[in-house]
């Protein structure tokens, strides 16, 4: 095994190894130990990562002039049948190398920061227990050669994430939203599980590149099989596709299953930053990735739906995120919005020539909006950690008392605003320009959306940090030496990853792609940006009650979209008036009365009542014993006779 | 219908008598003497097949032996003046209708059953031919089984003894434990 | 000369049998449990002798067996006899139905 398998190998074992020592070891030695241990193991990955990204995509990647795969070990685990099996294996592919750096720098900086952050919890390692079980499967997930063994990892994945949503779990809130969040995505997971045996059938394989060789083949027996039949105007390999997307939609928080990610936010905030920012809500994005070439040769018409889906769901989360106070919703939201952002580049991009840039834009704004989003959610737990509240009203003024924060803070919220020359520019140009291309109508949906993306994330910036100061003017970070190094590294990443020629690494169909730079296309998206920072200075910068009259003139529509429009109601609505009360009593009704009281309680009785009947003829009386000695043996004689007669 | 055979139905009608007597009846000391008549009856019923060594042994033995100690046993253990307590009406029943069908079925089987006798010369079952066949060694000989019952009767004799023992040491040492202090 | 019929002797002794029977299982008294088992004994010694004269004259078993029967329920007589005392010892009574510590 070469070097980079054998590191391929390592970089999923290390962090397994982590959380077992962890778990195992936390009682013997000081909290600081096992934060130390998980630390030092991500980092250790982390560099194995980027060894073997640079191995792969200046090294052994490249083979006449195309990136292929190259599975780095596979081993098969559970067979089926000769043609079905599952195995278990790791693949180094664009994709799959780019979102390993992603994920192991990420976590990385997030251990790191959680040194300081989470210093004094009573559970603390625990904590690193659970992050690290976290990134060993995400990067299981990522690295998966086989649909079956992504969807084991996808939900260790929903079970870590369980587990680190509910980490507080002495409030009755957080375990609610760990509930919560596992249960939506666990319904997801089930049309993602029928669509994988779908794909399967239709496939006869569960292998990745197996299948994708076998649906886009033309004229390939099982391809045509699938696409047959069709039901609704949908052919049934679009459904499958579809099905899957519904998995990946739970967990990316699509439209309308993107209410767990809200409340997620009761989890600790590097939590946040790495779960919820850059790690697992791309989950979605990357399958979605995985299965490209099927969707964009067999079924664009599924693809057509995701790209109208995720237009939606950005634009639906922009607008809710310009009115929440809490500091963390806002991002919850941003989140939303800029993961639908990717689903839909994915959702306008196609096969043909020039029409695989929205592959590429969307892998590139995956890579760069994890760096920026994780930026900001570690920034405001900066924030949060200083003042002691998550409410934006409590907070005001906050440069002199944050300066790191407050930089990184705002280079975080120009990449996001789409401002050059930060990354953020690059990856919104490249998926704005995919969108022209392809749907003018997305186009327009993402244009105006990016406008309000400015808007929300500087009228948190300026309130935050501009704002008639409300607090103390000390220096609150002197004693964070830790949050403050991460804030510094991932800021690198926010400002200067857009200058990576990302089309020249990761491309649809494995070549190299040019990504077109036209700078009259970008003046449209810049200015409506810096439209957006404009009309948060003028209503938030300052005191005024611009804010207010803006406020009491959309009256109603403004109400609707602070209480999220209501789609938290409804969910509850159904759930408690119908769901419980029409399945769920009388399933409780039947399983107490039927199946406890007839078949348990009802053996125990008969065994009861039949021993109590029996246990009379141990009376003791010798005389009785005798009796039944001469009726059996009377018995049989009359037996004997009987049937010898 | 000659002596041999009315006196055998007069003798077994007493045997059964007696027997039933013994069962049903209420006083203790009659249900022993009434054993003995019937006991009795029997050793007639063997001195009428000419069985006359096994009719004193059952005189000896189980009249003069075994219902003398039950005998003994009935003063030792209660009043036998007082009247038996009846039987427990469900009891009663049941063994009624066991000992009934019982009856019926082996009585049954009995008549059924076409008996052959043997033709060879018939043995006289004097004391010196019982003693000459039952110390033998040969193939029929039964002295083998004659010394396990000597040790059957010597094992009875101390088994019996050990059971009924009163147990008196406990009573010394105390008695002993008190004079010393 | 005309002899009783076997099964007349047969049935004289499962009568005295089944009379012994009927006996053992509804006296309460151990004592006459004890004469109950006798009458049994005894039925089954009338059987022996029987056969003994009316099948196998030629041979002595019956009375071989007879007379082990007979030796036999001597010994556990006494034996019977040194448990009832032992028994009442304990109880005091030597009614059946006072004597069930055997039971569940």
């Amino acid at each position: 095994m070469n070097s980079y398998d054998l590191s391929s190998l390592l970089i999923v074992a290390l962090p397994l190894l982590s959380f077992v020592l962890i778990i195992l070891l936390s009682k013997r030695m000081k909290p600081i130990v096992a934060g130390l241990i998980g630390t030092l193991t991500l980092a250790t990955t982390a560099v194995l990562a980027l060894y073997v990204a640079a191995g792969y995509f200046f090294g052994f990647g490249m083979v006449n002039g195309t990136y292929v795969h190259h599975i780095a070990m596979q081993f098969q685990w559970l067979k089926f049948s000769d043609n079905l099996s599952i195995d278990l294996g790791i693949v180094l592919d664009p994709i799959s190398v780019a979102l390993l750096i992603v994920i192991t720098v990420i976590s990385t900086m997030v251990h790191l920061y959680s040194l300081n952050y989470m210093n004094g919890e009573e559970y603390f390692a625990r904590y690193y227990a659970y992050l690290s079980l976290f990134t060993f499967s995400m990067i299981g997930l990522v690295m998966a050669v086989n649909i079956f063994q992504m969807y084991i990892f996808w939900e260790l994945v929903g079970v870590s994430s369980f587990l680190l949503i509910g980490f507080y779990f002495t409030k009755p809130s957080a375990i609610a939203a760990a509930k919560k969040a596992f249960i939506v995505t666990r319904f997801a997971d089930l049309g993602f599980l029928i669509g994988i045996l779908m794909l399967s059938h239709g496939a006869k394989t569960l292998d990745f590149f197996v299948m994708i060789q076998r649906l886009t083949q033309a004229g390939s027996p099982y391809l045509t099989h699938f696409t047959a039949t069709s039901f609704l105007g949908l052919s049934t390999l679009s459904w499958a596709l579809l099905l899957v997307f519904a998995g990946g939609a739970g967990k990316s928080a699509m439209f309308p299953l993107h209410i767990w990610l809200p409340d997620a936010m009761e989890g600790p905030t590097p939590v946040s930053a790495l779960i919820h920012a850059a790690t697992m809500v791309v989950a979605g994005v990357y399958l979605i990735a995985r299965l490209f070439p099927i969707f964009a040769i067999s079924a664009p018409e599924a693809l057509l739906i995701i790209a109208y889906i995720g237009a939606f769901t950005a634009l639906f989360a922009a607008v809710i995120a310009c009115t929440q106070t809490d500091i963390k919703r806002v991002l919850a939201y941003s989140t939303i919005s800029q993961i639908a952002y990717m689903m839909f580049a994915l959702g306008v991009a196609g096969w043909g020539q020039g029409q695989t840039e929205g592959f590429t834009a969307s892998i590139f704004h995956l890579f760069t909006h994890a760096f920026f989003k994780a930026l900001l959610f570690l920034g405001a737990g900066a924030i949060i950690h200083a003042i002691n509240s998550n409410e934006m009203k409590d907070m005001g003024g906050l440069r002199k008392a944050l300066p790191i924060t407050h930089i990184t803070f705002l280079v975080a919220c120009l990449s996001i605003s789409g401002i050059p020359p930060f990354s953020g520019f690059f990856s919104k140009e490249a998926i704005l320009s995919a969108a022209f291309h392809s749907n003018l109508s997305v186009y327009y949906v993402g244009l105006f959306t990016s406008g309000l993306t400015a808007f929300y994330m500087f009228r948190l910036y300026f309130r935050i940090f501009w704002y008639k100061p409300v607090q103390d003017r000390h220096n609150h970070e002197k004693h964070t030496w830790a949050m403050n190094s991460a804030l510094l590294v991932l800021v690198l990443g926010a400002a200067f990853a857009g200058l990576i020629p990302f089309g020249s690494f990761v491309s649809a169909t494995g070549g190299t792609l040019a990504l077109p730079f036209h700078p009259a296309f970008s003046i449209l998206p810049v200015s409506f940006g810096l439209i957006g920072i404009l009309l948060a200075y003028l209503f938030f910068a300052k005191k005024s009650d611009r804010a207010d009259r803006t406020v009491t003139y959309f009256g109603g529509f403004y109400r609707a979209a602070y209480h999220k429009f209501y789609i938290d109601e409804i969910y509850l609505f159904f759930t408690k008036k119908v769901i419980f009360n029409l399945i769920g009593r009388p399933a409780a009704w039947f399983d107490r009365t039927v199946v406890n009281g007839i078949f348990i309680n009802g053996t125990a009785v008969v065994t009861e009542a039949s021993s109590e009947f029996i246990k009379p003829m141990q009376s003791g009386k010798i005389q009785e014993y005798a009796m039944f000695f001469l009726g059996g043996a009377l018995l049989l004689v009359a037996l004997l006779f009987i049937q010898f007669m | 219908m000659n002596a041999s055979t009315v006196i055998f139905y007069v003798l077994a009608t007493f045997v059964l008598a007696f027997g039933a007597m013994t069962v049903f009846t209420r006083k203790i000391f009659r249900a022993a003497i009434y054993l003995l008549f019937s006991l009795i009856s029997v050793a007639g019923l063997y001195l009428l097949w000419g069985m006359d060594f096994i009719a004193a042994l059952q005189i000896i033995i189980y009249v003069g032996g075994i219902v003398v100690l039950i005998i003994f046993s009935i003063f030792l253990t209660q009043r036998s003046g007082e009247k038996l307590p009846p039987p427990i009406k469900k009891r009663f029943i049941v063994s009624g209708i066991l000992t009934i069908s019982g009856l019926g079925l082996t009585s049954w089987i009995v008549y059924n059953y076409l008996f052959s006798a043997s033709n060879l010369p018939a043995i006289e079952p004097t004391v010196h031919n019982i003693g000459k066949q039952m110390l033998s060694y040969s193939q029929y000989g039964y002295v083998f089984p004659f010394e396990v019952i000597n040790i059957l009767l010597l094992a009875a004799l101390v088994g019996s003894i050990v059971i009924a023992m009163k147990k008196k040491e406990t009573k010394s040492t105390n008695e002993n434990s008190h004079i010393t202090k | 000369m005309e002899q009783v019929p076997l099964s007349h002797i047969l049935i004289l002794s499962s009568a005295l049998f089944f009379l012994g029977i009927y006996g053992f299982f509804s006296r309460r008294n151990i004592i006459t449990m004890l004469m109950s088992i006798e009458l049994i004994l005894n039925s089954v010694n009338i059987n022996f002798i029987a056969f003994n004269k009316y099948l196998f004259p030629h041979q002595l078993e019956g009375v071989f067996f007879t007379m082990f029967i007979i030796t036999v329920a001597a010994a556990e007589v006494s034996l019977s006899i040194a448990i009832i005392i032992n028994l009442y010892r304990r109880f005091n009574t030597i009614d059946i139905e006072d004597t069930t510590t055997m039971k569940y």
